[in-house]
């Protein structure tokens, strides 16, 4: 099964081109204190604002510390973030998808409302709202992101349990005598799963973008935990002599989210079955 | 509708409310001075000594009024700083989603129309990076390079300072040339998207039958996709057009506060900064609402465009 669907992922070069890019990016992340130059949070003041040189090749921000090296320790905060909002994300969406279709009736409509009345939301604002309540923390963040983006997975799980309920094998299931939990959790979801995967892949695309908007407003990753928005928004403030903090940062930003976006797409082609006969 | 309505203020309340630190202690905790006494009574004014159900009942019943209480901030009606700010926004945001559909549904349907040319995979990877571009960066670099590098356009604001001298046609221009990089840039956002459903939807039309039907009787080609695919292509675009609203209203919050324009989006933010409640509950709920409308225009619209589907037919 999953030699099929490689064998189909691998003929679309982007998404190839993608998972390379989000692999080195990870290991970059995981090895960063072995890899960085300098010191995250190491002030510098007879160097601020450098160019980017020999010494420091992508040049110093406005206290002097290194950008490479808050880069890479920065992409360790955007992975995480964008990984467990994900996590949270689909675990809440799960839930919710499951228990409306698989109970239907008026608990479905109740919590179909709930999915409505929060797609009404800009987002953006239901983030920030929560966020003016709340501490300001990297956990925060990662919650707060989890808990707006789950709709899209509830309404596919849901979608995909309508279909699967009544087929031969869940019925059989029942008839052996398992209860609903089993039933949902072992007979069921794993066959629902795939959308969910891709979904949750364009997921991480999204709450990284998410989180990286945050901190470039300073409402997202405090300072002086380096993350790819912050620095953007000391590139903002100096916007007219430092070229380079704004460039390189939104680079990693735009390669990480873009790589995520094209492997998500190349799932969803490799794991729909509805394409596999076409192709053969 | 109305238990939508009913619902978003439900939500708004409650996560405004759940949350530990409320407006008393941002405002006494500049000053160490303050004691208990002060505090509770600070909390009497604005209400916040009442059980939470209460709260929200006070607050609703005003909410029906349209009164959303008064600004932490600066004791103004947070109705009336809304209100100052909607139509800048709005404003925006309608000149974004203009844009967008006259670029981006054009983009798709040629790219439909030449499948697999260089031009339709040129505008796949156009797609995807403008899924992936964050925006407030493209802003800052648009910043870069046309404010500071080339001095062409104004970086913040949305008019001059020295607008009140200037005659009306003076005045429009210096408007359009402070609004070119913000709605440009919100509509690239939303281009990605539109465009590839435009193609998507066009892809599904074109090897409809009728459009077999149209060729086999010989019309020429470009009557056939103007005529008769376009507008069916067109129509799940609408629905699209109207859920890229929140998206577009939410995003006025990065947008406003790089450009400094003060519209919503600038006020949302600095009462999240200020922990101005009355102010962001407010917004929170107009923003949902201004939503609601929109999805419910695109719904028209979508009736009024398919005659398939007509309001309230069997």
């Amino acid at each position: 099964m999953i030699g099929i669907i490689w064998n189909r992922y691998r003929k679309n070069r982007l998404a190839v081109a993608g998972l390379c890019v989000i692999s080195v990016i990870s290991l970059m992340a995981l090895f960063a204190p072995l890899i960085s130059p300098y010191d995250p949070t190491a002030i510098d003041v007879y160097d601020v604002l450098s160019a980017p040189s020999g010494k420091h090749f992508l040049g110093t921000d406005e206290l002097g510390r290194d950008v490479l090296t808050r880069m890479l320790w920065g992409s360790r905060i955007s992975l995480t973030v964008g990984f467990v909002a994900v996590g949270i994300a689909i675990s809440i969406g799960i839930l919710i998808g499951s228990i409306a279709g698989f109970y239907g009736g008026r608990i479905d409509n109740l919590l179909m409302r709930l999915v409505d009345i929060m797609l009404c939301f800009p987002t953006f604002f239901l983030i920030l709202a929560v966020i003016a309540v709340v501490e300001q923390s990297i956990s925060t963040i990662m919650i707060v992101i989890g808990f707006t983006s789950w709709m899209d997975v509830s309404r596919l799980v849901r979608a995909e349990i309508l279909t699967l309920k009544e087929r031969d094998f869940v019925l059989a299931a029942r008839a052996v005598g398992a209860d609903d939990f089993r039933v949902i959790a072992r007979h069921i979801l794993p066959n629902a799963l795939s959308p969910v995967f891709v979904s949750a892949t364009f997921g991480v695309a999204g709450a990284i973008l998410t989180e990286s908007g945050l901190s470039f407003l300073g409402l997202g990753v405090v300072p002086p935990d380096p993350s790819w928005g912050n620095i953007l928004t000391s590139g903002k403030d100096n916007i007219t002599v430092a070229w380079w903090l704004s460039v390189f940062p939104g680079l990693a930003i735009l390669f990480t989210v873009l790589s995520y976006n094209l492997v998500g797409e190349g799932l969803r082609d490799a794991l729909d079955p509805r394409l596999w006969r076409s192709e053969r | 509708m109305v238990p939508l309505i009913f619902g978003i203020t439900l939500i708004s309340f409650l996560v405004i409310h759940l949350a530990p630190g409320g407006p008393v202690e941002v405002e006494t905790e500049m000053s160490m001075k303050a004691s208990a006494q002060a505090r509770d009574n600070l909390k009497k004014l604005y209400g916040l000594d009442k059980p939470l159900h209460e709260q929200y009942i006070d607050w609703l019943g005003r909410f029906v009024m349209l009164d959303f209480g008064k600004s932490f901030v600066d004791g103004k009606d947070v109705i009336d700083k809304i209100s100052e700010r909607v139509p800048i926004t709005l404003t925006i945001n309608i000149l974004a989603l203009i844009l967008t559909f006259c670029v981006a549904v054009p983009i798709g349907v040629m790219s439909a129309i030449r499948q697999f040319s260089l031009f339709d995979k040129l505008t796949t990877l156009f797609v995807f990076i403008g899924y992936s571009t964050p925006h407030f960066w493209l802003a800052l670099l648009c910043m870069i390079l046309f404010g500071v590098n080339l001095g062409w356009l104004p970086i913040s604001g949305i008019q001059s300072l020295d607008v009140s001298g200037m005659s009306f046609a003076e005045r429009v221009l210096d408007l359009a040339k402070h609004l070119i990089l913000p709605v440009g840039i919100s509509a690239f956002g939303a281009m990605a998207g539109l465009s590839r459903y435009s193609r998507s939807s066009m892809l599904e039309v074109i090897r409809q039958d009728y459009i077999r039907t149209a060729r086999a009787k010989g019309l020429k080609e470009r009557q056939v996709i103007l005529r008769h695919a376009l507008r069916n292509a067109l129509m799940p675009v609408i629905t699209i057009l109207g859920l890229a609203i929140p998206g577009l209203i939410g995003g006025s919050v990065i947008f406003e506060s790089i450009f400094s324009i003060p519209g919503l989006g600038q006020l949302f933010y600095q009462s999240t900064l200020s922990r101005d409640y009355p102010t962001i509950m407010g917004i929170l709920v107009i923003g949902a609402l201004l939503t609601l409308i929109g999805n419910m225009i695109a719904d028209l619209a979508y009736a009024i465009a398919d005659p398939r589907i007509r309001v309230g037919a069997e």
